[in-house]
């Protein structure tokens, strides 16, 4: 079952494609939607629908497991100071001050976090990556090169996705996806990007650690955001599951296109 | 600018000049009006001399309204208010023509603002000129139709309805005054159907183009491509105009044919008439950055910035590649290279020149951060690794590289070894020739350095290199002055000899006369007079009262 908070946009994509015209398949399928002539949209709808069936489609599980999770110290949380009163359900417990996150609701919404991921990838939708940590900066925009998706590790100018018409120039697309590596800024405070996020009805999937406010955030994953080990081993899962997403979106264009040409003949 | 104030203006021929175009001075004389200077088309058309016809006279009086241009016509009004062309719209029609004589087609649009109707005071009526009603009726007509929201409810189909509101609409625009409501009635010519007259209302906010909104101007490629294919073909008529070869017309040819056919006395060579290719007048500018998907090509796009933010992604990775390659020589235990790569001839680029390589505007934070990030990657050990990267952004500063040629002694007929040099001091010119084995005579122009230098202290600046030198009275100098005063012509002299003596010295001795100054050309020029002041530094006379 794909569980999901908040605003989301994989239940009929209508009143999000007339927010904002977009032209991602699953997002604004129900509107503008031009680009579906009337003989793909029956092959369309089987290469859309086809992923919904299942809970975890891209079978995103095999890719990490506990002791993955364990061994990059994922579960380590900042000191019992910093403890954010919303991060309180995710926290296991606490140790000489030092918060432990629960590793088992990590799996879990780690799982549905790589699920999302791949479904917005299938379909052809942006992703960009957020993080303001500096010692991961390189790392991260390397991660999105690598996936054919985009970063954004700098300093965010304030109407990106707000006044981006008149920043980026008319008919700019948004992203589709936005994942927080990190969800503070330098200044230990959220991240402007997850409350824009929310009022332009993008999903947000984000690494939340102890001292961060998971509240507007679609996906949180809790999880330790500070460690190497630990955004080494994000990035390599995000970037993994992008990738299959798209092969696999690859392979089912081809054989629908081989499909219809079968018809035809 | 109402049609009334202009008709009370008693206008002729020489008044035409003052009408504001966009030539400025160059109406006023019989040049053809298609001179452009850099703020408009850079690409002339130039037709040929022998079929231009003389000016038209236009006068603005009522009385000739019959022969004036049509203000506006109805097809062209709709067209002129939304084109968003760049150029003025003064000269409306002749850019679209080509090397046909562009004044026979010249259509002068005069875009007029809507009259400004007064307020009348309760009671009054503003006597009106006959043709106000009529030209009140007939811009009704012209309007093209605007949509909007209709201030009049209710249909108004019906002939009597009709009536009503061509009344109605008459005591508004009676009514009507300054007050940011431009009334625009629009006819709704919708086929055979009885004639409605719509009243909307809008303000200038929606139909005025909001200059600052719209940002630098922008030019589409098809706009580029045929300001190329006109500069072209212009090239081809300016050289047949020239009288040379089409094909092998340069730019330097160009330049001297515009400099020949139109001479201007501009001291800014930016402001004279050019001609130049387009790539090299319109600035490059960033074309559209997404696909047909909408996706963006780069994968910083979301940032705002950037080529600058790929460019700091792309240099600290070749940071990290020098940081990895150290660690392997310390792993392996070697030492780090010791070769250093010499800064000593050599800048780093200026914001300017980044922003030009980068197409993007940077702040002065952005940069500093740039060049702060490219110091620590030379700073590092291995960083000779990256020479070729580091190289893209470094230049090099020619002036202390060159090294002054010191030309050797020449010999002349009888074998006597002589050297020439050349220097100058505020306005005077001077050619020296320096001949070995001399007794210490001087000729100056021509006379004896005792004749045309009566005074002594000009004289004592002529000896003073050989003094310094102590040779005096061993050579023989000739020379040739032009321009300024005496002292200056002295010291023009005393430079040039400075410089045909190195040739005659070791080097040692040529080090201790630039120290000394004598090599060094004097850079003082008299300084000029400013407006409000008796001099260049003399105020005028304060007087208490």
């Amino acid at each position: 079952m794909v569980r999901y908070r908040g605003c989301c946009c994989l239940r009929g994509g209508g009143h999000r494609a007339s927010k904002r015209g977009g032209t991602g398949e699953g997002l604004g399928s129900g509107g503008a939607g031009a680009a579906l002539t009337g003989s793909r949209r029956a092959a369309g709808d089987g290469l859309l629908s086809e992923p919904l069936g299942h809970p975890d489609f891209f079978n995103v599980k095999e890719l990490f497991s506990m002791k993955d999770l364990f061994s990059a110290r994922v579960h380590l949380g900042h000191k019992k100071g910093c403890r954010h009163r919303f991060m309180e359900p995710y926290i296991f417990g606490c140790r000489l001050d030092q918060d432990i996150i629960d590793l088992d609701q990590t799996m879990d919404h780690l799982q549905l976090a790589l699920n999302f991921t791949a479904h917005i990838a299938y379909r052809k939708g942006i992703i960009l990556f957020v993080s303001r940590n500096r010692q991961f900066c390189h790392l991260v925009e390397s991660t999105a090169r690598e996936c054919g998706e985009y970063a954004h590790t700098r300093y965010w100018q304030g109407g990106l996705l707000t006044n981006a018409h008149i920043q980026f120039g008319a008919g700019v697309r948004l992203p589709d996806l936005i994942i927080f590596l990190s969800s503070l800024n330098n200044v230990f405070e959220p991240h402007v990007a997850i409350r824009d996020a929310a009022k332009m009805n993008i999903p947000t999937v984000g690494v939340v650690d102890t001292n961060c406010n998971p509240c507007l955030i679609t996906y949180p994953i809790p999880g330790n955001d500070d460690s190497p080990t630990a955004m080494e081993l994000y990035c390599k899962l995000f970037k993994m599951t992008i990738i299959r997403a798209k092969d696999y979106r690859k392979q089912r264009e081809v054989f629908h296109k081989l499909q219809s040409k079968e018809e035809g003949n | 600018m109402c049609r009334r104030v202009l008709s009370k203006c008693s206008l002729n021929t020489s008044r035409l000049g003052a009408v504001p175009t966009a030539l400025g001075s160059l109406s006023r004389c019989p040049t053809p009006l298609w001179v452009q200077t850099l703020s408009l088309t850079p690409s002339l058309t130039l037709p040929c001399p022998s079929s231009m016809p003389s000016p038209r006279v236009l006068s603005l009086s009522p009385e000739s309204r019959a022969q004036r241009l049509p203000l506006r016509s109805p097809r062209e009004g709709a067209a002129g208010r939304h084109d968003a062309s760049p150029q003025p719209a003064l000269l409306g029609a002749e850019q679209t023509q080509g090397p046909q004589p562009p004044l026979q087609h010249l259509h002068l649009h005069l875009h007029l603002p809507p009259p400004a109707l007064p307020m009348p005071g309760a009671g009054q009526r503003h006597p009106r000129p006959p043709s106000w009603r009529r030209s009140a009726q007939a811009r009704l007509r012209l309007c093209p139709p605007i949509v909007g929201t209709e201030a009049f409810p209710g249909p108004c189909c019906a002939e009597p309805g009709a009536a009503v509101m061509a009344a109605a609409l008459r005591r508004l625009l009676r009514a009507g005054g300054r007050r940011g409501a431009a009334l625009v009635a629009a006819a709704a010519a919708c086929g055979p159907g009885p004639q409605t007259l719509r009243l909307i209302y809008t303000t200038t906010a929606a139909w005025k183009k909001n200059v600052a909104a719209s940002g630098p101007e922008k030019y589409t490629e098809a706009f580029i491509k045929k300001q190329i294919e006109e500069f072209n073909l212009g090239k081809r008529h300016l050289a047949n105009m020239m009288g040379e070869d089409p094909e092998t017309f340069t730019q330097e040819d160009i330049d001297r044919a515009i400099a020949y056919l139109f001479p201007s006395g501009l001291f800014d060579k930016r402001a004279r008439p050019m001609m130049k290719h387009p790539t090299e007048i319109f600035p490059e500018q960033r074309k559209i950055q997404w696909g047909e998907d909408g996706r963006p090509f780069h994968f910083l796009f979301y940032t705002g910035k950037q080529s600058y933010y790929s460019l700091m992604h792309d240099t600290y990775e070749k940071l990290l590649n020098v940081q990895k390659h150290q660690d392997q020589l310390a792993a392996q235990d070697l030492p780090p290279q010791k070769e250093k790569k010499n800064l000593v001839g050599s800048r780093w680029l200026t914001k300017t020149e980044l922003e030009e390589m980068l197409l993007e505007k940077l702040s002065d934070d952005d940069y500093s951060r740039f060049i702060q990030l490219l110091q620590k990657l030379v700073m590092m050990p291995c960083g000779n690794i990256e020479e070729n990267y580091i190289k893209k952004f470094s230049r090099e500063i020619s002036a202390q590289l060159q090294k002054v040629v010191i030309e050797p002694l020449k010999y002349d007929e009888q074998g006597v070894a002589f050297s020439t040099g050349e220097g100058r001091r505020k306005t005077s010119r001077a050619t020296v020739a320096v001949y070995d084995n001399g007794t210490g005579k001087i000729t100056v122009n021509g006379i004896d350095v005792l004749h045309y230098f009566p005074v002594l202290q000009d004289r004592e600046q002529l000896l003073f290199p050989f003094q310094f030198l102590d040779r005096v009275g061993k050579h023989d100098m000739v020379c040739t002055v032009s321009g300024g005063g005496r002292s200056s012509q002295a010291g023009a002299i005393r430079l040039a000899s400075a410089k045909a003596l190195r040739s005659f010295v070791t080097e040692k001795e040529v080090e201790f006369m630039r120290q000394a100054g004598l090599l060094t050309v004097d850079p003082r020029v008299k300084e000029r007079k400013k407006p409000g002041q008796e001099g260049a530094r003399r105020k005028f006379t304060w007087k208490k009262r």
